[in-house]
């Protein structure tokens, strides 16, 4: 209020010699050091609890240790061998974490898409069904998220309904399991990030113009064709945000490995450093595989941004 | 210069006439409310169509369905003698220019113009609607996103997207409602001038009733979701036929009486004590209670000491109120008996008249136009 009323009085006082004009002075304004005092404190969180951390993990992960050391006794080093004895011993735990946390990406959006697309256009104008739905989607997730992974073991389990149906119709084997398997991982990973899938394809589709889908109508399109001339073109950015809010902590999650998982062939990246970490207490070792875990993630998202993303859609 | 309006030439859809539109005994329902009552309608092909009422009159509704966006609780739509009642939007030759334009956004205005081209397959999709954005000149901008473009060009875009298809029907929804003044008389120009070399069928939804009049070669003025009165532009402004049509297209004096002569050609009615004379051609009524109504145009201001034909039909009245508009003078004059009616007279140079003179108004029986007598004298006079 104040600020509105001096800035204008200000203006009547800027006298006759001051003709600039307020794109002049919002220009003058931008030069100033006020934007730089303004981005401090965001810096200095991301210093404090994100850079600094990554640079001790970074230390961390060249340590050695020396001979005959206590268990968990490492000293300051530049031991990049750490690196290579890492991704020797573990490269294909790597391959499976992105090849999992790739599949559930899949399977998360194929899911996701028709739900958001379900509340978002079809019922639009409905704002109760709306609003029941969005609550049934997302109230399961104020639960435990451990609790949660289990009771998909319940739910897969060899006297759940699932086992018993799909042994019945011989898509298992009368003997097979679902439990402890790669498929319960990834049916953890889909159903646990789902909603960072579905809000943002939700959030895109809530806003769009259901006159362009009859104008397509009327332009010949079949309702299939205008699904994928007009809707999903117009959702990508949500489609784009949401695949990379699964995929990245998909690709590191260690929850559901660990839980719906087996000790053989489902073993992903997240419980690797977990028991390096607290098992066998090898920090340099834990450490450089969070950083390469980081910096795969890191690439692989800007090759996905380089290849679909940030293109200027309208 | 001669190559481009060759090319211009080939290149525009040819003056195929479009196809007859049928709507008989169409009713939309909607839960608590009918929002087209039984409309039975025959629009011939190549006419441009203007489908005027209020808003909630039940005109968009009407399109909207002759579109195949919404379904009719009843009643059969036939499109060159083909019933298309159940065919879905996408499978009808049928275009629609929306209100809201509704241009694909992630698409270039090229895109959008062939989109309709690419759905039905057609070959020379881009040659053709290079074409199209050529007779809407804004081939220039074919490579732009809508959102880069002005309300008029993508106005003018959606036009080209729904005109490239070359459909049987032209429907359009209050296209240019969303123009400033200007440029809405320079498209309602354009968009006749189009229509007439196309020769297609157009369907215009306007609550506008000056736009209906001056493209359309026949409006239809609806009501309650029912048609009122159709016909050309200058036969339902000098002879409307119901109160509504009277007060909407235009304005009129209505004045409520009783039939007491028959003249042979015409009938006499007294108003308030006043004798006024309509021709029997022209009255809905020819005994009992019947409503007098004339334009304001149509009736001199004279002065009391002015002379006047003895045949004219003649109120006095005093002047409420004057308002001087370069033109013409507007008066408001209480009638005794009847009334505030409007009228004016055209700036021949005369000294207009003031508030609180009193002043004669004349006009021709010919003029006259009656209507039923139970008809509310106000209705329509609100409706926008």
């Amino acid at each position: 209020m104040t600020s509105t009323v001096e800035r204008s009085r200000r203006r009547k006082n800027r006298g006759p010699q001051d003709l600039r004009s307020e794109e002049e002075l919002v220009a003058e304004r931008r030069k100033g050091r006020v934007g730089l005092y303004l981005i401090i404190p965001g810096m200095a969180v991301l210093a404090l609890f994100f850079a600094a951390p990554v640079m001790v993990l970074l230390g961390m992960s060249l340590y050695a240790r020396p001979p005959g050391a206590e268990i968990g006794e490492f000293v300051p080093a530049l031991e990049f061998g750490n690196y290579a004895t890492v991704v020797g011993a573990y490269w294909e735990v790597f391959l499976r974490s992105f090849l999992f946390a790739l599949i559930a990406t899949v399977a998360a959006l194929l899911i996701g898409y028709p739900m958001a697309y379900l509340v978002a256009v079809r019922l639009r104008g409905r704002q109760l069904m709306q609003g029941i739905l969005l609550v049934l989607l997302i109230a399961p997730f104020f639960s435990s998220f451990i609790l949660r992974t289990q009771a998909w073991k319940q739910i897969l389990s060899d006297e759940g309904p699932v086992v018993t149906v799909l042994r019945a119709i011989a898509i298992l084997p009368a003997d097979g399991h679902l439990t402890a398997t790669a498929f319960a991982v990834v049916c953890g990973l889909t159903y646990n990030f789902l909603p960072f899938m579905m809000l943002p394809i939700y959030a895109n589709l809530d806003r769009l113009d259901t006159n362009l889908l009859e104008a397509s109508g009327d332009l010949y399109a079949s309702p299939l064709t205008t699904f994928f001339k007009v809707t999903l073109p117009l959702s990508m950015p949500g489609v784009f945000a949401g695949t990379l809010l699964t995929f990245i902590p998909a690709a590191g999650d260690y929850v559901n490995a660990a839980l719906l998982g087996n000790n053989r062939d489902t073993a992903m990246i997240g419980q690797i450093i977990d028991s390096r970490f607290f098992k066998v207490v090898d920090y340099p070792g834990a450490s450089a595989l969070s950083f390469i875990l980081m910096v795969l993630i890191l690439a692989l998202v800007m090759i996905y941004i380089k290849r679909f993303g940030t293109k200027e859609l309208f | 210069m001669t190559t481009t309006s060759t090319i211009k030439d080939e290149a525009r859809p040819k003056a195929s006439s479009g196809a007859d539109l049928h709507l008989a005994n169409v009713t939309k329902r909607f839960s608590d409310f009918t929002a087209v009552d039984d409309l039975t309608l025959t629009v011939p092909s190549g006419t441009f169509f203007a489908l005027l009422g209020p808003s909630g009159c039940g005109k968009t509704t009407t399109l909207r369905m002759i579109a195949g966006l919404e379904q009719p609780t009843s009643g059969t739509i036939s499109i060159g003698g083909k019933d298309v009642t159940k065919l879905p939007s996408f499978q009808r030759q049928v275009n629609t220019v929306f209100q809201s334009y509704a241009l694909f956004p992630h698409m270039t205005v090229l895109d959008n113009v062939a989109f309709g081209l690419k759905r039905k397959r057609v070959g020379d999709s881009v040659a053709r609607a290079k074409a199209a954005l050529e007779m809407v000149e804004l081939q220039h901008l074919a490579a732009r996103k809508p959102m880069q473009l002005s309300g008029g060009q993508q106005q003018r875009v959606a036009l080209a997207r729904a005109l490239v298809n070359r459909p049987a029907v032209l429907l359009l929804d209050e296209p240019l409602g969303a123009l400033d003044m200007k440029l809405r008389r320079q498209m309602q120009v354009e968009l006749k001038s189009i229509q007439t070399e196309v020769g297609l069928t157009f369907i215009h939804v306007t609550h506008d009733q000056e736009e209906a009049m001056t493209m359309a070669d026949t409006v239809a003025v609806m009501n309650k979701g029912k048609i009122e009165q159709m016909g050309a532009p200058r036969d339902l402004y000098e002879l409307p036929r119901t109160a509504f049509v009277a007060n909407f297209l235009g304005k009129s004096n209505l004045m409520p009486g009783s039939v007491t002569e028959d003249l042979g050609n015409a009938v006499a009615v007294d108003v308030a004590g006043h004798r006024l004379v309509m021709p029997k051609d022209r009255a809905v009524s020819h005994s009992g209670a019947a409503v007098v109504g004339v334009r304001p145009e149509k009736m001199r201001v004279l002065n009391l000491s002015d002379e006047y034909s003895p045949s004219a039909n003649m109120l006095t009245g005093t002047v409420l109120d004057a308002s001087f508009t370069g033109v013409s003078t507007e008066y408001l004059v209480e009638v005794p008996g009847i009334g505030t009616l409007a009228t004016f007279s055209q700036n021949m140079g005369q000294a207009p008249a003031r508030r609180g003179d009193t002043v004669r108004m004349t006009w021709e029986p010919d003029f006259s136009f009656g209507l039923d007598g139970s008809a509310k004298t106000t209705e329509g006079q609100d409706a926008v």
